[in-house]
């Protein structure tokens, strides 16, 4: 029981809003030290851990890049894209991407899109232009939702995509864990059973976003 | 062949620059801070194989109390002036656009190219060989045709990753925390609780303590695969599939995309939902999850119900 305590150092930290890093060292020793280590098995074992996930940190390799093309104006091409194609609303926008992100992430190309590589320079500029097409006096908390709204459809298309893949890690993992209780099962079931939930996924968001670009388009009325 | 060793070497030069341009802007009062933090994650990167298990965990606790103690800042400005972007981007615009599809595109094909090809690169991390490749042959096009300040890429790219800060290392920390807690067997004291939790000869209570218990311990945790093998363990394996004869398949792939809800909703979760928050220079650092307990809550219940009808 008493190893709980990390969890609640973790609550309570995000809530009172201290410094995460700060937090999770401090849950990290508290749990370890609960669980009868001593102090410097659990720096060993966290600086095990971190070494071991450090393919986690090297998206930001990818920052030079984005940098070189948003100093040349890449965000105001995206924008200007959106503003010259006739019916790209911010509903449609974002609907288009949810399915091109759970279609890649269903055949296992889940690093191809993301918050760094495709989010933060095409698709939220793109979105924000498409809501200022349909609303030119947004306020910057629409700003805010609608770019939000841009890195959420990103995260729910691949999460509800990459489940169909055969060969992704959760499927393997699935496989193992069974296999450990003797159920020997294809990864193709579990593909397979993933499916009507990314069909209601599509069917959710699609529906959110058709009232995100109502919601947007109605404050304009009432604006006008 | 090219393994991860390689994309490490790439990230870790890159961290460097950013820690030696950052030690050089004068402009920003906390240089050092900046400079000693990303050169700590750049010696990670570089050298952390050769630190041994408690030199890393060193290291770890200097990145710590860099960023606890408020070390890291930004610096103001920088920002290309929006008209220069402007008429840039009216000359530029198409080829930007190109260059910038190079990186998925690059990813794409060389994750099929190296399983393909055996011996190029390591086939189990070819998406991620494939990208560093495409980040590098889309700088290299870049450069040559809009020929910027040589250091301008690296410059920019700082300025990027100063406005993220030591969020950056956070999904990296919140991985290395769900290593320890595995280790003091934190995930088998909740399955037990919960396993307690649940009323005696009803299908659907089971079903529904197994579906909210994978979302809220995924929500914890900040990762359903955490979550799993506790899950099945103290609900799934005991009572849906044992004693009410649930197929195995639906119970865990289904299950599964029930933590994936929970997984919307926290900000453990943090490389989904906090990081870009701070890429996007959002207000709010919970605008993200915001956006998605819309769906994460709905989804949720639609799944609790798919096991429910397609298991039994």
């Amino acid at each position: 029981m008493l190893v709980l305590i990390g969890i609640l150092i973790i609550i309570a930290g995000f809530l009172l809003r201290f410094n995460p890093l700060l937090v999770i060292m401090a849950s990290a020793l508290a749990t370890g030290l609960a669980a009868g280590l001593d102090i410097a098995a659990i720096i060993a074992a966290f600086g095990k851990a971190f070494n071991d996930t450090r393919y986690v940190s090297i998206i930001w390799i990818v920052l030079p890049v984005i940098g070189l093309l948003e100093a040349y104006g890449l965000q105001q091409h995206a924008r200007t894209l959106i503003g010259r194609m006739k019916g790209a609303t911010l509903g449609r926008l974002l609907t288009g991407y949810l399915l091109l992100r759970q279609g890649m992430a269903a055949v296992g190309l889940t690093s191809v899109a993301g918050h760094a590589q495709t989010v933060r320079p095409l698709v939220a500029p793109m979105a924000e232009a498409a809501a200022e097409a349909a609303n030119p006096a947004l306020s910057d908390e629409q700003r805010e939702e609608v770019k939000a709204h841009a890195a959420a459809t990103d995260n729910i298309g691949l999460f509800f995509g990459e489940d169909i893949f055969l060969a992704i890690g959760s499927i393997l993992l699935m496989k193992g864990v069974l296999e450990g209780y003797g159920y020997i099962i294809e990864p193709l079931h579990f593909s397979l059973w993933a499916i009507p939930t990314a069909i209601a996924a599509f069917l959710i968001h699609g529906f959110r976003l058709r009232r995100l670009d109502r919601r947007m388009a109605a404050k304009t009325e009432a604006a006008a | 062949m090219i393994t991860l060793g390689f994309v490490y070497v790439l990230a870790g030069l890159t961290f460097a620059a950013f820690a030696a341009l950052g030690l050089l802007d004068r402009s920003n009062p906390k240089r050092f801070g900046n400079a000693a933090f990303w050169g700590l994650l750049a010696l990670s990167m570089l050298g952390g194989d050769h630190l041994g298990d408690f030199g890393n965990g060193l290291l770890v606790l200097a990145l710590v109390a860099i960023a606890g103690t408020g070390q890291i800042g930004r610096t103001p400005g920088g920002d290309v002036a929006a008209d220069v972007q402007a008429s840039r981007a009216a000359q530029h615009g198409p080829f930007l656009l190109l260059v910038a599809l190079i990186i998925p595109a690059a990813a794409l094909a060389g994750t099929f190219l190296f399983k393909w090809i055996p011996g190029l690169a390591d086939p189990k991390q070819a998406t991620l060989i494939s990208l560093a490749l495409g980040v590098l042959i889309a700088l290299a096009v870049g450069m040559a045709r809009l020929k910027p300040p040589a250091l301008l890429p690296l410059q920019q790219g700082r300025r990027l990753l100063d406005a993220v800060g030591w969020a950056a290392i956070l999904p990296q920390m919140l991985a290395s925390l769900g290593a320890v807690f595995a280790l003091a067997g934190v995930g088998e004291v909740v399955g037990d609780l919960i396993g307690t939790a649940i009323p005696q000869g009803s299908l659907f209570g089971a079903v529904l303590a197994f579906g909210l218990g994978m979302a809220l311990f995924t929500m914890v945790m900040g990762n359903a695969f955490a979550a799993f093998p506790v899950m099945l363990a103290a609900v799934g394996m005991p009572l849906l599939i044992k004693q009410y004869g649930g197929d195995p398949a639906v119970v865990a792939a289904i299950g599964m995309l029930a933590g994936f809800c929970g997984t919307l909703m926290t900000p453990m979760a943090a490389n989904f939902n906090l990081v870009p928050a701070a890429l996007l220079e959002l207000k709010n650092p919970y605008g993200v999850i915001k956006a998605q307990i819309g769906t994460a809550v709905p989804l949720l219940a639609v799944n609790i119900v798919f096991i429910w009808l397609f298991a039994f």
